[in-house]
């Protein structure tokens, strides 16, 4: 099966002042196409950074990361924009949303930037966001929306231009359980319907529970 | 080409208005700051013109002709033929819209009780109507009626020292060309109101006519004094007249009268200080404002970058909501200034100031001068430095590590 993500030797050293915080050492990993993979592990471990490095929203100091055919490490910053906005959606803990845009826009926004004509990407948002359970509020601002609401959105957002990989970091920390389990049925129903590559770091044992693979991190490694 | 451009100019519009307060906050300074700069520039113009007006209408002209030395000792010995060919073609100049020669020679005005000294002019009141303030001065009596008009007209404040009046007799006593004093009476058929005290007690005017008879000039003057159909043509003229005048003094009004000169050098050099500063006052608000919404913003820079907006984008978002701003507070400001300088009319009264005002070559009411050139310079100046300082707080958008602006609380 093709890979979506690998990484060989990634370390990723944080100096502060003369200290240095040692985030990643040496994280092996690889991520092959419809794959839904669960990162866990303590906290300070190594989750965020690792999926930050592997969507190119950080360097790391050592070692290769090959994301759908991209070699993050020779890329500028430009290319790596370039490289996530065809490639990669992302769900963050909170504040995912654009708070001037409305749920609707938020979502089709990414495929502004892609260039779609606007009559497709309004239909194509207005679906994406009902199949997440969000018809009739597609007007609305984010404040105007529950933070379970805005994780859909963020969630609609995120595959709604079909990319290779989503990587969501700790997606449902800020959701009761209930909200909790939803999102995490919609993301596996993404993956399992339309077969989008998710990568998920957590603490919640409901969200591992749906995973395909569970991976746990230790001191920035990848143990098992 | 990228596909951000709209999605960067929406957003740029509405995170425009995500705080109110702030933007009517720096919307005001930008207004404030551009009507400053616009009614100042007006100001400025509306004195400097003043000052260019009054020294030419105060009988300087944009040109003037003399006999060399002259200038330097303006006695009835330096007097030159005006009926000389060469200088009937120099002053057939299309360039030139009027010329007047006149006679101007120091002298004593006496009347039965007291006496003045001053400069007389013996003037041709076809020429002379067209060229100076006189003719439009007259509140009492009349201008002359002939080329040798047997009358003299002064001014108010003269009339009063000398305590004469309409109709009454003075004595003017002067040098002649040979050297001798020649002395006769004059009525005074016309008194004239200046718009400078100095106008009025400085001259006293005399048919051109009169004036060689008395002084046996013959046809000989002092000076002649030029009007062009364009002031911007002032020095092109000066050059021609000069080659063709070799033997004669030509100079251009900003030899003749150096104060005004130094006038409006000041008055126009202050709009530039004033610029300036106005901008450096306002330009500090503006990048602090969008240095703050760039700090609030972080995590939602990092976001954006997250979703694949490219660095660029980024700072042409900030950049074009710095130039919106800029843009409605211009517009509003000109809107603001335009119609504070309508609303003073011919200008402003500033004769409580009237002594200190002839000292600065100025009349009694400033006008306020508008020029699209200096509408121009003043929108220009707060567009092109605002937009560049704020490239500074959009550049720092843009170099945000999208990971560190994402994670940061
Ligand atoms: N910008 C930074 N500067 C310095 N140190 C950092 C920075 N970001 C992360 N670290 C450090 O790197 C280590 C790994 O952090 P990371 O955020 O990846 O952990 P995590 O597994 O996501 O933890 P959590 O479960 O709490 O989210 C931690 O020790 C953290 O303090
Ligand atoms: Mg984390």
């Amino acid at each position: 099966m093709h890979a979506v993500v690998s990484c060989k030797n990634v370390k990723k050293v944080y100096k502060q002042g003369a200290i240095e915080v040692i985030a990643l050492a040496d994280a092996d990993l690889t991520v092959d196409e419809g794959d839904f993979v669960c990162l866990s592990g303590p906290s300070g471990s190594g989750k965020t950074t690792l999926l930050n490095i592997i969507g190119g929203l950080d360097t790391p100091t050592a070692g290769e990361i090959i994301v759908a055919d991209n070699r993050l490490h020779t890329m500028s910053k430009s290319q790596l924009a370039e490289m996530r906005l065809h490639h990669i959606g992302f769900v963050f803990q909170a504040y995912n949303l654009i708070p001037v845009l409305t749920a609707l826009e938020n979502v089709e926004m990414v495929m502004q930037m892609q260039g779609v004509a606007k009559h497709e990407r309004a239909q194509r948002a207005r679906q994406v966001l009902k199949e997440v359970g969000l018809e009739g509020l597609e007007n609305r601002k984010p404040p105007e929306l529950s933070g379970g609401q805005q994780q859909r959105v963020a969630v609609a957002r995120a595959i709604v231009s079909n990319p290779k990989l989503v990587l969501a970091d700790e997606p449902t920390a800020n959701l009761d359980s209930k909200t909790a389990e939803n999102l995490i049925d919609l993301m596996r129903h993404m993956n399992t319907e339309h077969g989008v590559t998710f990568v998920i770091s957590t603490h919640d044992p409901r969200v591992m529970h749906h995973a395909k693979r569970n991976l746990s991190m230790v001191d920035g490694r990848i143990v098992a | 080409m990228n596909k951000g451009y709209t999605l960067v100019a929406a957003l740029a519009w509405r995170n425009l208005w995500r705080n109110p307060r702030r933007t009517t906050v720096i919307l005001f300074a930008i207004v404030l700051g551009a009507w400053a700069m616009i009614v100042m520039a007006a100001y400025a113009r509306g004195m400097s013109k003043q000052v260019f007006d009054n020294a030419i209408d105060n009988l300087t002209g944009h040109i003037q002709i003399h006999a060399p030395g002259y200038l330097e000792d303006p006695v009835i010995d330096y007097a030159f033929d005006s009926a000389q060919t060469t200088l009937k073609t120099a002053l057939s100049d299309p360039e030139i819209a009027q010329f007047s020669p006149r006679v101007r020679v120091p002298a004593v005005v006496a009347s039965e009780r007291e006496s003045q000294g001053v400069t007389l002019l013996g003037i041709d009141p076809v020429t002379e109507a067209k060229m100076s303030f006189l003719r439009k001065s007259i509140v009492a009596g009349n201008f002359f009626v002939s080329a040798r008009d047997p009358g003299v007209i002064i001014g108010k404040k003269l009339a009063e020292r000398l305590e004469t009046a309409l109709g009454r007799r003075v004595v003017i006593m002067t040098q002649d060309a040979h050297s001798k004093i020649a002395d006769r009476g004059f009525r005074v058929v016309g008194i004239f109101d200046a718009m400078m005290d100095a106008q009025e007690t400085g001259f006293a005017f005399i048919s051109l006519g009169a004036a060689r008879q008395m002084l046996n000039l013959e046809n000989r003057v002092s000076e002649i004094a030029i009007k062009l159909h364009d002031p911007a043509h002032t020095d092109a003229t000066l050059e021609r007249l000069k080659l063709q005048l070799p033997a004669l003094d030509v100079r251009a009004w900003y030899k003749l009268d150096m104060l005004a000169k130094l006038f409006q050098d000041t008055w126009e050099g202050s709009t530039f200080v004033w610029h300036l500063i106005v901008f450096l006052a306002m330009g500090f608000g503006i990048v602090n404002t969008i240095l703050m919404a760039v700090f609030e913003r972080t995590r939602e820079f990092g976001l954006f970058q997250a979703l694949g907006l490219k660095p660029g984008f980024i700072l042409l978002q900030v950049w074009l909501e710095a130039l919106l701003l800029l843009i409605i507070g211009l517009a509003i400001g000109n809107l603001v200034a335009w119609l504070s300088v309508l609303a003073t009319g011919d200008g402003i009264d500033v004769s409580a100031f009237g002594q200190g005002l002839e000292m600065a070559k100025l009349s009694k009411v400033i006008p306020f001068v508008l020029t699209a050139r200096d509408l121009l310079i003043a929108n220009a100046v707060v567009l092109i430095l605002g937009l560049l300082t704020c490239l500074y707080p959009a550049w720092r958008a843009a170099r945000l590590v999208p990971a560190h602006a994402i994670t940061r609380i």
